[in-house]
């Protein structure tokens, strides 16, 4: 099958579980018990204001023509409307979205490259100390509250120790630079703005560190296991017969067959760290997805909440299919279809 | 009649054997009999609770207004709190609180998903096809992130919050029973219950599921430790339990206007998370060396 269709294919099969997801948000959030209205026009609004709220934003009408509103507006762009701020819902998130996604794609990267030799490690040292340091290692780090160690670290690193600055993802006094991507690191080098670039690595590099650990155990875990499973085929004997060397066999040949399985592990871990993502931005009043998140479903505002929903949703959906691509690449062998 | 008892007894022995070495490999790796003594002292502190706690009413919220902020001491070992409250008391009496939520999400969700994937696994055809959107549609999104939006619709408490995070938390587990249940509904005893006029029920809970407990038991002891950490954020994030219940999270988030100047305040919570998830870390890292041998060769 031609991969073009392939992809195609892919995306036409995420369409009705993505419309299953609005309806379960949509229902989430229509089941409230609270009284949202009630709390965003205040505890002093007579029943007129309350339903003059009801109608602005359209909740006096029965609930599937609600649906069908929330639906046309997301397709035109309209995500609805913060009952508190009144800010447009996606204005907010494509201001606040590229910082989650920079703060998770660089606590992916040094998951990776933290995770993946450390499997390698194990793997090669099976069941001698290295092998027995790294699982001991990953499973502590893993079983620390993310939010906690981050307050730990931050207070650590940044503040005893000066090394790094306390949270935020610049300092007030240094403009951001123009926003392509809205990732500051891509940002600022596509403009050859070095010492920005510097900064917000720096601002970036605690909280994407504690946010790694989350992922660091499966992703060793899984390269472990898949390596040493690769390493007891038949053409690892017959290479080390002729004679092609140990790290040769190792990183050309093992590794790359043990790959697809951990490629797996850290695109799943890239939807989790996100989520996780929601802790770590309120330590570091990093301003993304999360500390919006956070104010939003502590005020009972739905209309945020959802659209962060959907968006996870779309994401998580977009890194699925792209690692199903990448698998093809990695090895010829798998056949779309 | 005395024939199929022997059967029986010999299937039963065969068992026990399997049980027996399964034991046996458990208790040769360390680690994990760590993570079991670990979690033997975590049970022992929550039933002593109101024991050991030296003020275990400061669990319902008593207040110290004279002893406000201070450092750990022999009086207060981990330090008081802004209203004077014992941290270690609190500590202590949330022990048992915190084994409750794991325990209660993690029924929940098996009961969910095991009854979910067993059907749609046995029934197939477009029953099970419905049933997979379902679950897929719960595992589009990152289970915080609906677990935060259910809590939240629900109300802020720790009933909800457990509720929310196991109407999130049983995907994992129906597709785990999927896959036992579709490769055991092939096996030729199951096709022997159903010669000898066994009904759905009675082939699905007496023969299959009984066959596939092992691995949704590993998958429940791996998880506790982690509903343990998501219900502790939830509490973190002030959805969870509410003021004065000693619920961990809460405990934290409570602390962290005076970290780090009143460090105890946070900490203590924090370790006690620590060392609850680990210990039911190291326990399913050894479980799942004992029963799936392919993993740790």
């Amino acid at each position: 099958m031609n991969i073009r269709f392939y992809i195609l294919r892919r995306i036409a099969l995420v369409i009705p579980t993505l419309i299953g997801l609005s309806i379960l948000t949509f229902s989430i959030a229509r089941i409230v018990p609270g009284d949202p209205v009630g709390l965003a026009a205040g505890p002093r609004a007579t029943e007129e204001i309350k339903e003059a709220f009801r109608r602005e934003f359209g909740l006096d009408q029965p609930l599937p023509i609600q649906y069908i509103n929330y639906m046309t507006g997301l397709f035109r762009g309209d995500w609805g409307e913060s009952l508190y701020t009144r800010r447009a819902v996606i204005n907010d998130l494509r201001v606040y979205w590229p910082a989650t996604l920079e703060l998770t794609t660089a606590a992916v990267v040094i998951a990776t490259v933290l995770g993946v030799p450390a499997g390698v490690i194990s793997a090669m040292y099976r069941n001698r100390l290295p092998d027995h340091v790294a699982r001991v290692l990953s499973l502590f780090f893993v079983s620390f509250p993310s939010f906690w160690l981050a307050m730990i670290f931050q207070t650590w690193f940044a503040r005893d120790l000066g090394l790094f600055p306390i949270g935020k993802r610049l300092p007030v006094l240094v403009s951001p630079p123009a926003p392509t991507t809205g990732l500051f690191l891509i940002d600022s080098l596509v403009q050859l703005d070095l010492e920005t670039f510097l900064i917000s690595l720096r601002h970036l590099f605690i909280p994407a560190l504690v946010l790694s650990f989350g992922a660091f155990a499966s992703i060793t875990r899984i390269t472990r296991a898949s390596m040493v499973e690769a390493l007891e085929k038949d053409f690892v004997r017959m290479e080390r017969a002729i004679g092609i060397p140990y790290r040769v066999i190792i990183f050309k040949y093992v590794l790359r067959n043990a790959l697809i399985a951990t490629i797996t592990v850290i695109s799943l871990n890239f939807g989790w760290l996100m989520a996780g993502a929601i802790l770590i931005e309120t330590i570091f009043d990093w301003p993304g997805l999360g500390l919006y998140a956070v104010e939003a479903s502590l005020s009972l505002d739905f209309q945020p909440i959802m659209g962060i929903a959907i968006l996870y949703g779309v994401v998580f959906s977009v890194v699925n299919i792209l690692t199903d691509i990448v698998y093809g690449i990695l090895d010829p062998r798998i056949r779309y279809g | 009649m005395a024939e199929s008892q022997d059967k029986r007894k010999e299937a039963r022995s065969a068992r026990w054997e399997n049980i027996a070495r399964g034991l046996y490999r458990f208790r040769s790796n360390r680690l994990s009999m760590l993570g079991l003594l670990m979690l033997i002292f975590i049970l022992l502190v929550a039933i002593f609770a109101p024991v050991i706690a030296p003020y275990p009413e400061d669990a319902a919220g008593k207040t110290r207004v004279t002893a406000r902020l201070q450092p750990p001491s022999t009086e207060f070992a981990f330090g008081t709190d802004k209203i004077g409250r014992d941290i270690f008391s609190r500590v202590v009496m949330g022990t048992g609180l915190a084994l409750q939520v794991g325990t209660v999400i993690i029924l929940l969700a098996t009961t969910i998903g095991v009854t979910i994937g067993a059907v749609s696994g046995y029934a197939g055809g477009w029953l099970d096809d419905l049933l997979m959107r379902i679950t897929d549609i719960f595992l589009t999104v990152p289970a915080l992130v609906l677990a935060i939006a259910i809590s939240a619709a629900l109300g802020k408490g720790i009933i909800n919050t457990m509720i929310g995070i196991s109407l999130v938390w049983w995907p994992g587990f129906a597709r785990l029973t999927r896959s036992l249940v579709l490769s055991l509904r092939e096996e030729p005893f199951v096709e022997a219950a159903y010669g000898i006029g066994a009904g759905h029920m009675r082939i699905i809970f007496r023969h299959i599921l009984p066959n596939a407990v092992s691995p949704i038991i590993i998958k429940m002891t791996t998880d506790f430790g982690f509903a343990v950490l998501t219900a502790a954020a939830l509490g973190f994030i002030g959805l969870g339990a509410q003021p004065p219940t000693p619920e961990w999270g809460a405990m934290i988030n409570d602390g962290r206007r005076y970290f780090p100047d009143e460090w105890w305040i946070a900490t203590f919570p924090g370790l006690a998370i620590w060392l609850m998830v680990f210990s039911w870390n190291l326990i399913g890292d050894g479980l799942r060396d004992v029963l799936d041998p392919r993993s740790r060769r």
